[in-house]
């Protein structure tokens, strides 16, 4: 359970395009297994901190590793899912799924039975032949969701999966993931604005605060798994998001006015 | 999804009033050419038809296969090379910067002023017709085309990038399909625009086609005869237009939902 899955170690990035370094000697890791959230405040480097691990970016200076590895030297370790489902609209559902699979160069007769049980285990097996269109916000996130497993990594990155969808469907869908979790055993990251959202899922909260972010701080989630929505009542649950929802605003109030 | 019911609508209505239209025009014309008075100068709408009627067997036998002949060899070549070089630009910023200059200033080459050259060219054949055709056509094919390419989303992209897409995947499978309506409008775009190439490469020099039928009628002073040739030419495009029309609805389905 304590081997690490990803590791920053001493991180330093800045866009070109930016005055301010983004991270400074930034050091953190997230072990296997784990579900961590991570909040910070509007344009921190939340998304930023996937785009390194996918090396859509280039640290300036530091390592990350994936499974003890330097990502540089490896290939398709991370299952990523963007806030946007980026489903193909000129592709049907099942097709969608099976993307994953051609860029994995799976042979070709493998692909379609695992991209049906895939579906399936998202509960939407009916809508294999479907266009991406014809499903609701919820639905397609599921789609996308599963189209991130078929990727076939153990580590998921989350990126603001559910913001965009209505409130009830954003709650079962986050009941649905965290039965996913537990079943699937995958290490999750879960960038997320929501702080109850955070608490709910996570094992653990990551803050990241300031500009540089030079160090992020490390909350554990004092609840069992798995969780039920009533055990966020708890006074100690409620005192913990009212000092993180206060540290965030601090932290939002500090970025306008620079 | 609102743009579709609102469509019904916006489709009796989009019918009608361009049909409204033309009735109108057609009747001021009938109006105006009847007080005048002088077919050299202004046939009447009908009788242009008449003249249709009359000249029917060389229009239709000869003169029209000619120029359609011309118009659709124009037109494919102008796609395979704007297709090619668009590609081209998108895959290589060197050439983008190079050839886009060049492609723009094509443009601005008066066709009619250079055509000539072609005739001493190539003579009589039906290459410097072609040629005068690919000249107009092929700047807007390839900007269109190129377009399409370029505004594939950087994030589907970048999705693709972090399952470990290489380039020649992303361009089959995502830019390539991206921009099947970019090529479609390109196609439409460019048959009017072909055809008025072609005709005008009969002008200068050709023993067929209606450019050059519409011509010799004017060395006559015929004016039904001047029209009917140019009326059979909008109407041979239009009817091609609606072609590739109906084949896009029929093969791109999803653009609309985007
Ligand atoms: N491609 C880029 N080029 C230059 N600067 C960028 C780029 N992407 C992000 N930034 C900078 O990084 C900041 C946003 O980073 P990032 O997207 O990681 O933040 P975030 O925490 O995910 O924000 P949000 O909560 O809004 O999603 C912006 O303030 C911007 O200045
Ligand atoms: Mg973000």
């Amino acid at each position: 359970m304590q081997e690490k899955n990803v590791e920053f170690q001493n991180i330093t990035f800045q866009y070109p395009e930016d005055s301010q370094r983004m991270f400074e000697n930034l050091s953190f890791s997230v072990a296997r297994g784990e579900f961590v959230a991570v909040v910070g405040a509007s344009g921190c480097g939340k998304s930023t901190l996937f785009r390194l691990i996918n090396r859509l970016e280039e640290p300036e200076a530091g390592r990350i590793l994936v499974e003890g590895r330097d990502v540089r030297e490896q290939k398709g370790y991370s299952g990523f899912m963007p806030q946007k489902d980026l489903l193909m609209p000129w592709r049907t559902v099942g097709k969608n799924l099976m993307l994953p699979l051609e860029l994995r160069k799976i042979p070709k007769e493998k692909r379609e039975p695992m991209a049906r049980e895939m579906l399936r285990q998202v509960g939407l097996e009916d809508c294999w032949e479907k266009a991406p269109r014809e499903l609701s916000g919820g639905m397609r996130q599921r789609v996308s969701f599963a189209r991130t497993l078929l990727s076939g990594s153990d580590l998921l990155l989350l990126d603001e999966p559910f913001s965009a969808l209505d409130f009830l469907t954003r709650v079962s869908l986050q009941e649905w993931l965290a039965e996913q979790w537990e079943s699937l055993g995958k290490t999750v990251i879960f960038v997320t604005h929501d702080v109850e959202e955070a608490l709910y899922l996570a094992t653990r909260i990551l803050v990241l605060r300031g500009r540089p972010v030079r160090q992020v701080e490390s909350i554990p989630v004092p609840l069992p798994v798995p969780r039920r929505r009533q055990m966020l009542e708890q006074p100690e649950i409620q005192e913990l998001k009212e000092r993180l929802i206060a540290g965030l605003q601090r932290e939002e109030a500090a970025y306008y006015e620079n | 999804m609102k743009i579709k019911e609102k469509k019904p609508a916006a489709g009796r209505s989009g019918r009608t009033l361009p049909a409204l239209v033309i009735g109108g025009v057609l009747l001021l014309w009938q109006a105006v050419a009847m007080w005048i008075d002088a077919a050299y100068i202004l046939p009447t709408p009908v009788q242009v038809l008449q003249r249709l009627w009359e000249l029917r067997e060389p229009l239709f036998l000869v003169h029209l296969p000619a120029t359609m002949g011309i118009t659709g060899l124009g037109l494919l070549i102008s796609l395979a090379l704007g297709a090619g070089l668009a590609v081209w630009m998108d895959a290589s910023r060197t050439a983008e910067r190079a050839l886009y200059p060049l492609i723009v200033a094509s443009q601005t080459i008066p066709t009619m002023a250079i055509a000539p050259l072609f005739v001493l060219w190539f003579g009589y054949s039906i290459w410097s017709k072609v040629l005068a055709a690919i000249l107009i056509t092929f700047f807007p094919v390839t900007i269109t085309i190129h377009d399409g390419l370029r505004s594939a989303p950087r994030e589907m992209e970048e999705y693709m990038r972090t399952g470990g897409a290489g380039k020649w995947e992303i361009f089959w499978k995502l830019k390539v399909p991206w921009a099947v309506p970019s090529f479609f409008s390109a196609v439409r775009m460019a048959i009017p625009i072909c055809v008025i190439g072609a005709a005008i490469g009969e002008w200068l020099g050709a023993q067929s086609g209606l450019g050059y039928f519409s011509k010799r009628m004017m060395t006559q002073l015929d004016g039904a005869g001047v029209f009917a040739p140019i009326v059979l030419l909008s109407a041979a495009a239009m009817l091609v237009v609606w072609l590739v029309e109906r084949l896009e609805k029929h093969l791109v389905t999803w653009w609309k939902e985007m």
